[in-house]
């Protein structure tokens, strides 16, 4: 592939690249200032909508057209809520952004705004995220000194608030109901839907939930066009009626066993392949690659030696857009989060930390997801302990398909991203597995139970 | 005498006007008295309750949903600090480094140092992954966390 100069990530490495004086002299807020003055707000709309991007958080939905779906001629008030409670595990792209380019995420945020005629955005960070939440901090009040923010935005007539909004280290407050009722105070507790938060969501007011990369993408779109937009990335499958395409950049972020974890910021597209080979400087301590990650936890596993149909590529080529990862079971493209798993790596012990994730962070509310993710971790830790029995890996397989919001016995789908690495990693390694129950292997960081003490 | 100062009263009260109930105040009151008190008794439960105008048990079903926060009778030390468990880091050594903290410590995840200096955790993923094993020194990333450096690290936060 040529060589792609980054948009997303092109100011992030310069000095001073999260001041407000630095991005104006790389022509910041030139964007918006031209967009107040010159575009009504449904233009900015539609351009968004026309452009083909699809939400960066993970489930892919068109951005554009989620904003339609407020009510039209609305009194308000309208709300934007910008989730950064990126706590989907593996994933740290929303962070380089918040720490070291906030403006051209608070730029986005300034248009989002003015497109659906919103003026008070909430800007959740997740509590882990010190350093951003300062970086945003600092640029917010240079942006209200600067009368970029407030009441009479440079003279428009537009007034907008961004109000910053710690979370306390619960990875539902990512789901953006689940999000809205900890912003409203509340436990986080995602609600049912309809109806959806552009009908009704923060303070029961119509609201619209986007991610950061989003925002970011939403500043580069209206200051660069939309043929900029979709020159890159992948169009609409024609077989498929309704893929809407996967345009533009993409920041993926490469973790776990490679010899330099990174984020970098590609067109939609990319291999997993080229991704760890070229980007990430390849496999660890001259080892291979057996299992990928392609998304965050949510999206399952990857085998890298699994041959695809009719082809001699394996599961290790597939492209990091929104239908590559489903074509090998996976959820989906998730958050582009790649995180690699090298053939020295117990499966089984892969497994159960994902287990140990989910379990620890099930809100509690439905019962199939409090009760299954918590039987999924006894169960996985079971096999690490070497006490596996023959059925565990049935029972994990069949736990996994009936919890979530597809087979529909939850509320969100915190619980189908339980089961998908669940499904996945014993579908996909399963002799791994069976060996692991017959030899009764003990992992070694299974510690011995704690003796309960008689006091 | 309350659990809250004044001045940290009115640092409370000043988010107030930021959201549309005043409910919505409740993580950011949770957060500053947190930080400075190192637990919220049920005593500042109440009183934040007050300035919110929630019943106390409003303020506490929030507070003990995000495990986060240390209510009546537990106390943070001095730092938190906290060693990411995230599969990222666990296949960097995070498990190794969990227990190496532990021992040097001497305590286990969840408690803190007799000298109330370190309350050590486990975190689950904190998104500092391209510089794993990682942790969290109250709410700051701390990289790439040999165990050398999380000796340095410890005998750093034990001088505070």
């Amino acid at each position: 592939m040529a060589h792609f100069e980054p948009v997303l990530l092109a100011r992030v490495n310069k000095p001073g690249s999260a001041r407000l004086a630095g991005y104006r002299a790389d022509g910041g807020y030139a964007t918006v200032a031209r967009v107040l003055k010159d575009l009504k707000p449904e233009q900015v709309v539609a351009q968004v909508k026309d452009s083909g991007l699809r939400g960066r958080g993970g489930a892919g939905f068109p951005t554009g057209l989620k904003w339609t779906f407020l009510p039209k001629d609305h009194p308000g008030p309208i709300y934007l809520c910008v989730n950064a409670d990126e706590s989907e595990p593996c994933t740290y792209n929303n962070r380089i952004l918040m720490e070291r380019d906030p403006h051209q995420v608070l730029e986005g945020i300034m248009l989002a705004c003015y497109a659906f005629k919103a003026r008070k955005a909430f800007f959740y960070v997740r509590y882990e995220y010190g350093d951003a939440f300062r970086s945003l901090q600092t640029a917010i009040a240079d942006l209200y000194a600067a009368g970029l923010l407030g009441a009479n935005i440079l003279g428009s007539g537009f007034d907008l608030d961004v109000v910053l909004h710690r979370g306390a280290g619960a990875y539902i407050c990512g789901e953006e109901t689940g999000l809205i009722e900890s912003l409203e105070g509340k436990r986080a507790w995602p609600r049912i839907k309809p109806p959806f938060p552009a009908v009704e969501g923060a303070f029961r007011k119509p609201t619209i939930v986007n991610n950061v990369e989003t925002l970011a993408c939403v500043t580069q779109i209206m200051a660069r066009g939309n043929d900029w937009f979709k020159s890159l990335g992948v169009p609409p499958d024609p077989k498929n009626p309704r893929d809407a395409g996967s345009y533009g950049p993409k920041l993926y972020t490469i973790a776990g066993h490679v010899n330099e974890p990174k984020c970098v910021e590609l067109p939609m597209g990319v291999t997993i392949r080229e991704l760890v080979e070229t980007h990430g400087g390849g496999v660890w301590k001259g080892r291979k690659a057996k299992a990928v990650n392609p998304g965050g936890l949510s999206m399952g596993f990857v085998n890298v030696n699994a041959k695809l149909k009719d082809s001699d590529l394996t599961e290790y080529d597939i492209p990091l857009d929104f239908n590559g990862p489903g074509r090998v079971g996976c959820l989906g493209l998730g958050t582009a989060a790649v995180t690699v798993i090298d053939d020295q790596t117990s499966m089984v012990d892969v497994l159960h930390n994902t287990c140990q994730f989910f379990a620890h962070e099930s809100c509690g509310q439905c019962t199939p997801c409090r009760e299954g993710t918590g039987w999924m971790e006894k169960i996985t830790d079971r096999l690490r302990r070497g006490q596996g029995r023959r059925e565990d890996l049935d029972i994990l397989v069949d736990v996994a398909d009936r919890i979530g919001i597809m087979p529909g016995t939850t509320i969100c789908g915190l619980a189908d991203g339980a089961g998908w690495p669940v499904k996945t990693a014993i579908r996909k390694f399963r002799d791994e597995f069976e060996a692991a129950i017959k030899s009764g292997e003990r992992s070694k960081y299974a510690k011995a139970l704690r003796v309960v003490g008689a006091h | 005498m309350g659990a809250l100062t004044e001045d940290m009263k009115d640092r409370i009260r000043a988010y107030i006007p930021m959201y549309p109930r005043k409910q919505a105040v409740t993580l950011p009151a949770l957060h500053l008295v947190h930080d400075e008190l190192r637990t919220v008794s049920n005593e500042a439960v109440v009183e934040i309750a007050e300035l919110l105008d929630l019943a106390p048990s409003e303020v506490n079903d929030t507070m003990t949903f995000y495990a986060f926060f240390k209510g009546e009778g537990e106390k943070l030390g001095t730092t938190r600090l906290w060693v990411c468990r995230g599969l990222a880091c666990m296949l960097r050594g995070g498990y190794e480094l969990i227990e190496h903290c532990e021992h040097k410590l001497g305590v286990r995840c969840g408690q803190t140092t007799p000298d109330g200096k370190i309350t050590l955790e486990f975190a689950e993923c904190i998104g500092a992954c391209d510089g794993a094993p990682a942790c969290l020194r109250d709410d700051k990333h701390v990289m790439d966390v040999t165990p050398e450096k999380a000796d340095e690290l410890i005998a750093d936060l034990k001088r505070l």
